[in-house]
């Protein structure tokens, strides 16, 4: 990285809500729909149809507006912004230029445990476009055609300051607004189907200097992997550029993500005008202040001061605190099982630990997780009762995840209960010692280290059943007297 | 009995003492379509057999005696730009030659459900914009009155068919006094509504903020029942207004005693031929004698109307008529080399010159570094032009106007001054920049023998008085009852 020069970064993060059907017509938003069959006349720009406004959407909107502690202004308005693509029915997107339902926001995150503060210049509402499918060989057929299910699904827009001075703050700012949008139930975020994209705005500066340099905007990129390797390719770019003495030229970029490099897609003079102006079909909206108040009012606890929150009421890392309010649905689940338990610390280790292994090998997600928190705090019962060791729990908990049978039954049925009955476990001791009577004489003349490895052999001739403190206790009582 | 030469009321009339059939009413006038339109070239579609259908259906529930709206069984035209599920709709427009809607507009279905007649589609200026139909892709439509001269536009087929007795009832739109204008100069009644009154959705938009569809019709009587049929709030339209409509019929009683009527000095320009100007005061002077006390009032910025209204219309034509780009549907040039050259191609071919002139118009003045000085100027003189109104208003009830500063012109006379033929709209398009309603009722002839049309403007959502006004002026004369000799 070049010390030289600041690099100054700021996204435009576009996140498809999560209503249930698009934001100008009554057609379901669905993926994996087979082409064209989730759409009508309004979604296909037919002539003569006009826009209503999907209230979901709305409130979907000032919701997000609120969590990204945005202002909401009591006077909005939807504008055209005029251009020509085949994916875009009326050759106008409805969009918000001039009114936008919120503006003036912050999104606060930690990165290396520094609490940063980013701009939000606005969360503005529009729809989106359909998708171009091109079939054949390129030479042998050129053939587009054009998908409009995904034509008219409600679309946040975020726009960022340029407040990001590292390729690594911008993915660190891009997840926690992504966490936001989820915790507050607007978006599903699906970054794969397209659900979460972001355009990124990148230029540099001398060090020191307060004036913005020429910048590039690199487009509709979606994957974490992906933005990161552009921002670190195009600041890397203009490094070279200004190294060289030349200057940077204001583009918009594709990333080709094989070849790991940016392209130019327009400069300058190719840039559109959109030729905004006032969407004279959609009559302005009056925002009513005790509604906005209300959706605040309604808002989830945010991730930020959940964590705060998770690390002063249990007690726990800032890691353990990073890690389980990654989701609401993980945080939710934490606390359950702590308010079931009282283990704050053992549900910490349990949940982030054997628990998010399981749920990542399986690829499934905590809500529909059939371990319940119930199922979780019956098994720390057991464990603190003696009932079973943490070496049997984790082949419980692995039984109870993937049958969502509780702890007990799968204990009394698979015959895994603890043996603390002393007198079964004497006998199964001197076995032990009479099969391995070196170790045995170490431990007699004080190399205690020698204990360990007889436990193991006990446990193991137990199928790990023995109450290991038990183990020990005999173990030592019988060969130190 | 020649039905075709009878109102919406009368056969209604006829019909519920079963003295007629809806089947003959449509017969009726399907042969006097036949006789005449070759002439007069109104129609771009007739449904005949659509339309006996749905007559012998009507016919059927009278015999059974069924409880019918008033409507049922009265034959009506749409202007071709109002989409209809099943039945082309062209706006006379080579880019939608072949366009056949998969839905009904909201006043086609309101219609359906009176169970009307549907008769055919009208011709039109392309997508609306013109004042004398000539701009129509497919033909020129004559006026009734003089076949060498225009019927007006944009609604010229409607006015004609109406004036010519091809149709009883027509539905039309308004965007600048494409239902007035035309109907000023074929000597029929035709009403633009409050902006928000009816629903514009299936109304294919020229310009959004401006366009009202309305009724043509051969009295004030029928344009009352129309307007029963059509008005009212729409969840599809936005922009249309929930508020409670009025039974219009209430309105057709003679009762204009100490109405204040407002006569605008600035209405009466330059240019009005004299004619036109000796009809109206006759008019106005025929309503202070019924009773109404005329009152002269100023709307000192209606000479800005005409250049806001070109600044404003495009602009939003501009984007509204960015969608016919030969990707979905209606023509799509052929050999083409890519998008560019298809988009190029489709639109250029596609559309006729004066939308072309209209979409470019548009789009410079939306343009950056254009807009600040030209749409979001043209917004400001609209709304001082809206606040002339809204203190007019305060003195008097309706305002009363000449609608077109000439009669019919002769046919290809402005075609090639477009300056010329946008003035011709110079006293109906402030009704449209205010959302006002406005009708136009025949008021006289001029000395060719060529129909005037009186305009009478209300209060927003006050359609109610400017009927009253107009049935008042319309019992007590018999303009209305002159009708042009086709044969
Ligand atoms: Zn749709």
């Amino acid at each position: 990285m070049n010390s030289k020069y600041e690099t100054v970064i700021g996204l435009e993060i576009h996140a498809e809500l999560a209503t249930e059907s698009k934001l100008f017509c009554r057609c379901k938003v669905g993926f994996g729909a087979e082409a064209n069959t989730q759409t009508c006349p309004i979604c296909l720009g037919m002539p003569g149809v006009l826009p209503v406004l999907n209230e979901r959407a709305l409130e979907y909107t000032i919701r997000a507006a609120l969590a990204l502690n945005c202002e909401i202004p009591p006077y909005s308005k939807f504008d055209r912004k005029n251009y020509f693509y085949p994916d875009l029915p009326k050759g106008y997107q409805i969009s918000q230029l001039h009114l936008p339902f919120s503006q003036n926001g912050y999104v606060e995150f930690d990165l290396e445990r520094e609490r940063k503060k980013v701009g939000i210049t606005r969360v503005h509402l529009e729809e989106d476009a359909g998708k171009l499918v091109h079939t054949g060989v390129s030479n042998s057929s050129n053939m587009s055609y054009v998908d409009f299910n995904r034509s008219c699904i409600p679309l946040i827009e975020i726009v960022g300051e340029p407040d990001l001075r590292s390729p690594a703050e911008a993915i660190a700012y891009m997840r926690a607004v992504k966490e936001i949008l989820e915790y507050v139930g607007v978006s599903h975020c699906n970054m794969e189907q397209g659900q979460l994209r972001a355009d990124l705005n990148v230029s540099l500066r001398p060090r020191g200097s307060s004036e913005y340099g020429t910048r590039t905007e690199v487009k509709n990129m979606n994957s974490f992997r992906s933005i990161l390797a552009a921002l670190e390719y195009e600041v890397e770019r203009q490094a070279q550029v200004l190294d060289s003495g030349g200057s940077v030229e204001q583009e918009t970029l594709l990333f080709d993500e094989e070849r790991g490099i940016t392209m130019s897609m327009r400069n300058k003079e190719e840039a559109h005008d959109y030729r905004y102006f006032p969407e004279p079909d959609l009559v302005p909206f009056e925002i009513d202040a005790t509604w906005v108040e209300q959706l605040r009012s309604d808002l989830p606890e945010l991730p930020l001061q959940r964590r705060e929150r998770l690390q002063r009421e249990y007690g726990l890392s800032a890691d353990d605190a990073l890690a389980l309010a990654a989701t609401r649905q993980m945080a939710d689940y934490y606390e359950a099982c702590v308010s079931l338990s009282g283990q704050a610390k053992e549900c910490a280790n349990w949940v982030r630990g054997d628990l998010s292994a399981l749920l990542n090998e399986t690829g499934q997600t905590i809500e529909l997780c059939r371990a319940t928190p119930q199922h979780l705090a019956d098994m720390l019962s057991l464990i603190q009762s003696g009932a079973i060791s943490g070496k049997i729990a984790k082949t419980v908990l692995e039984k109870m995840f993937h049958t969502g049978r509780d702890a007990k039954s799968i204990v009394e049925a698979e015959g895994l209960t603890q043996i603390s009955d002393e007198d079964q476990i004497a006998a199964i001791i001197d076995d032990v010692i009479d099969s391995h009577p070196g170790p045995a004489d170490d431990v007699r003349n004080g190399r205690l280290k020698a204990i360990g490895f007889l436990v193991g052999q006990v446990m193991k001739a137990t199928q790990g059943k023995a109450n290991p403190r038990l183990v020990n206790e005999l173990l030592r009582a019988k060969l130190l007297g | 009995m020649e039905l075709f030469r009878l109102t919406a009321h009368e056969l209604h009339d006829k019909l519920r003492a079963g003295e007629i059939t809806s089947v003959e009413i449509t017969q009726s006038v399907l042969e006097r379509i036949n006789a005449v339109d070759s002439k007069i070239q109104a129609y771009v579609t007739v449904v005949e057999e659509l339309a006996l259908e749905q007559a012998r259906i009507v016919d059927v529930h009278l015999r059974d005696g069924d409880p019918l709206p008033l409507l049922a069984g009265i034959p009506v035209s749409l202007k071709d730009l109002i989409c209809t599920k099943g039945i082309p709709t062209t706006c006379s427009s080579r880019i939608l030659q072949d366009f056949v809607p998969p839905y009904d507009a909201t006043v086609a279905q309101k219609l359906n459900d009176q169970q009307i007649v549907m008769l055919g589609k009208l011709n039109m200026d392309e997508f609306a914009m013109g004042s004398s139909t000539e701009n129509s892709a497919f033909m020129v439509t004559r006026n009734p009155w003089d076949l060498e001269r225009i019927p007006g536009g944009s609604s010229g087929g409607a006015a004609a068919a109406i004036a010519a007795d091809a149709a009883i009832c027509a539905l039309g739109s308004d965007t600048g006094g494409s239902i007035r204008q035309p109907a000023a100069l074929c000597g029929i009644v035709g009403m633009k509504p409050t902006y928000g009154r009816v629903s514009r959705y299936g109304l294919v938009a020229f310009a959004s903020s401006l366009d009202q569809i309305g009724p043509l019709t051969k009295d004030v009587t029928d344009c009352a029942w129309m307007l029963n049929a059509i008005c009212g709030h729409d969840p599809m339209d936005s922009t249309s207004v929930n508020l409670p409509v009025p039974d219009f019929t209430q309105s057709l009683v003679q009762d204009i005693e100490d109405l204040r009527i407002g006569i605008p000095d600035e209405y009466f320009i330059e240019g009005m031929e004299s004619d036109v100007e000796r009809r109206v005061r006759e008019a106005i002077a025929e309503l202070e004698g019924l009773g109404a006390q005329v009152v002269r009032v100023s709307l000192p910025h209606s000479e800005y109307a005409v250049a806001t209204y070109y600044i404003i219309a495009p602009a939003e034509a501009s984007a509204n008529l960015a969608r016919y780009d030969g990707v979905r549907y209606g023509f799509r040039a052929e050999e083409t080399t890519d998008l560019i050259d298809m988009y190029k191609k489709t639109r250029s071919k596609g559309f006729g010159s004066e939308v072309k002139r209209r979409i470019m118009l548009g789009t410079y003045a939306l343009s950056s570094g254009f807009y600040d000085a030209y749409y979001l100027k043209a917004q400001k003189v609209r709304t001082l032009i809206k606040q002339d109104f809204d203190e007019a208003f305060e003195q008097v009830d309706v305002i009363v106007a000449p609608t077109s500063p000439t009669g019919a012109f002769k046919i290809g006379e402005k075609v090639d001054d477009p300056l010329q033929m946008y003035l011709s709209d110079i006293l109906t398009i402030p009704a449209n920049l205010a959302g006002l309603p406005g009708i136009s009722i025949p008021c006289g002839l001029t000395l060719q023998n060529l129909p005037v049309g009186l305009q009478i403007v209300g209060k927003p959502f006050d359609e109610e008085t400017v009927l009253r006004t107009a049935y008042t002026y319309e019992q007590n004369t018999d303009h209305h009852k002159q009708r042009p000799t086709l044969e």
